[in-house]
């Protein structure tokens, strides 16, 4: 079920980690948790970058939510796993066919992407390259 | 290592036990490459968060399931709803979100799942045992089961929670496995006075303190007490589980794997100590409130789910007295402990006092507060951390004792003497 297919979008680094339940509207894709320093911030179409999920255990509902919504961001890029965020993407691809390819690169790397940058992801490799 | 999948996993995988049972193991193999497990292991048992309404995929996935035939495996309990599900009245959302929450329930219950409706599964009759494998979601509930309990849940969330229980398998990854469950950071509380450690409502705060400081390290208390009382420590858990992602805590003397100090670090040298000071557990009092002045709206209890060791308390501070008329006070409950105050006859003594008891949800994000414009007072950590951005509500946090008199006298009244006695 895999695909091949390299997906390109522009960078949305996140400053601080996010909580899909109650940070984030899954009909819009935009930031709604007042404390965090992007909110009203829309992730769809974004790759979203940030250091590690902040686990509420509803969170992978709510990423499951967001992929069917098609206000999902296209890819997430991660420090650590994040078991409840990789579950909302595995489980859009079982019921809908719709893949969010979660990848955890270096802090290295990370660090290196920027809003705004245009990269490539080969989300087969977990490879981020830039264009 | 790669993953191993015994020959029952790949009979499972490949449709032997029918379409349901396949895609659920799709799921647990696809999470358990990505965890890097190198193998399944059984458990005995399971709780479901997903059978909380977030939306029509929340159905999807459920309807799924059901549609395929999917029944569980393993004794399973039910977290909280979306709604009162035995008070619908009591529900002041959208009646289609309403209608959905009720769909997403009979779905769940279609599978086997136990209607018990509460976020505190471990006050159930048959709890799990110690070193036993289970599948729990709902953070206070994992925290108390690892911790209290000794069982061995992971941190599990939605989606997953389901497809164990439907296949009676799980990833064996973290806090399933020893080497996961010993502590490396140390609290030592031997500074503070005994006299605040004597009293309930410094544990959540204590719990706020160590979740907003451990990272993802297991974190050991050192200096209480032994033998603490459950529900301070899961009033602990579920404030450590809420302001950070613990999943597991040792008190030494208090639980299971911490007999003694070095047993909980599995005999090596912790990477961190840190000593808790007076000024810590009031920084984070002053975090968990967010209101000033004294205006009160609202009292709102039990998250997690009240137990009958705190209705005790609770009947024991409103016995005889009346809340002020301009006061809401609530109180969150499993339908099983509401049943049990109902044969006690403490049910229409707190509702004499003017307790609302609501069962089967919790009011940190189910909207059943009639009024979010006044300031709301609790005596839970977790209510105080999730209230404000979930419900747009201010909040006061202190001790059940507190909450009683604001309620009475229709203002806030903090007893500041434990703070000033040192």
């Amino acid at each position: 079920m895999n695909s091949e297919a390299m997906i390109s979008g522009p960078i949305l680094h996140l400053e601080e980690p996010l909580s899909f339940w109650g940070g984030l509207d899954p009909a819009t894709g935009v930031i709604t948790d007042i404390h965090h320093p992007q909110v009203g911030v829309c992730v769809t179409g974004k790759i979203l970058v940030m250091e590690h999920g902040r686990g509420s255990s509803s969170s992978s509902s709510v990423v499951l939510e967001l992929i069917r919504n098609k206000a999902g961001p296209v890819a997430i890029i991660l420090l650590e796993m994040d078991t409840h965020i990789v579950l909302g993407s595995i489980a859009a691809e079982e019921l809908y066919g719709l893949l969010m390819p979660i990848i955890v690169v270096s802090r290295d790397i990370l660090e290196s992407l920027h809003t705004g940058d245009i990269v490539n992801i080969d989300p087969t490799n977990e490879l981020v390259s830039f264009s | 290592m790669s993953l191993e999948l015994t020959s029952d996993d790949l009979e499972m995988l490949n449709g032997r036990d029918g379409e349901a049972v396949s895609m659920a193991m799709r799921i647990i193999v696809r999470l358990a490459e990505t965890v890097k497990a190198e193998n399944l292991i059984d458990i005995t048992g399971a709780h479901i968060d997903s059978c909380l309404y977030h939306g029509l995929s929340t159905i999807d996935f459920a309807d799924r399931l059901v549609q395929l035939g999917a029944k569980v495996k393993v004794p399973t309990t039910l977290n909280v709803s979306s709604m009162d599900l035995l008070h619908p009245d009591l529900y002041r959302g959208d009646p289609e979100e309403s209608e959905r929450g009720r769909q997403l329930a009979d779905l769940y219950e279609a599978m086997g799942c136990k209607a018990t409706w509460t976020c505190a599964p471990y006050l159930l009759e048959e709890r799990p045992y110690f070193g036993e494998q289970i599948v729990w979601a709902e953070s206070n509930a994992i925290v108390f089961a690892n911790s209290v309990l000794g069982a061995r849940t992971d941190r599990y969330g939605d989606l997953i929670d389901i497809c164990a229980a439907i296949t009676g398998r799980t990833p064996a990854a973290g806090l399933h496995l020893d080497e996961n469950r010993y502590a490396s950071c140390v609290y030592e509380v031997e500074k503070l006075p005994p006299s605040l450690l004597d009293r309930d409502e410094i544990f959540p705060l204590l719990g706020a303190f160590i979740g907003s400081t451990t990272g993802t390290q297991v974190p050991v208390i050192n200096g209480l007490k032994a033998n603490q009382p459950e529900h301070r420590l899961r009033a602990l858990g579920a404030a450590a589980a809420s302001t950070g992602s613990v999943g597991i805590f040792h008190a030494v003397g208090s639980t299971p794997e911490a007999p003694t100090l070095t047993a909980a670090l599995g005999e090596r040298e912790p990477l961190n100590s840190i000593s808790v000071s007076v000024e810590d557990l009031q920084e984070m009092r002053s975090k968990l409130t967010s209101a000033t002045g004294t205006d009160l709206g609202t009292v709102a209890l039990g998250t997690p789910h009240y137990s009958i060791e705190e209705f005790s308390i609770l009947r024991s501070l409103v016995s005889g007295k009346k809340k002020h008329p301009n006061i809401d006070f609530y109180v969150s409950a499993g339908r099983d402990v509401l049943l049990e105050l109902e044969l006690r006859g403490w049910a229409d003594e707190l509702r004499s006092f003017g307790v609302s008891l609501v069962g089967d949800t919790c009011t940190y994000f189910s909207p059943i507060l009639s009024n979010t414009l006044d300031p709301a007072m609790t005596d839970s950590g977790k209510w105080a951390y999730y209230a404000p951005n979930n419900l747009g509500v201010e909040v006061i946090y202190s001790s059940t004792s507190d909450c009683v008199a604001s309620a009475i006298e229709g203002r806030v009244i903090l007893d500041e003497s434990i703070w000033t006695h040192e």
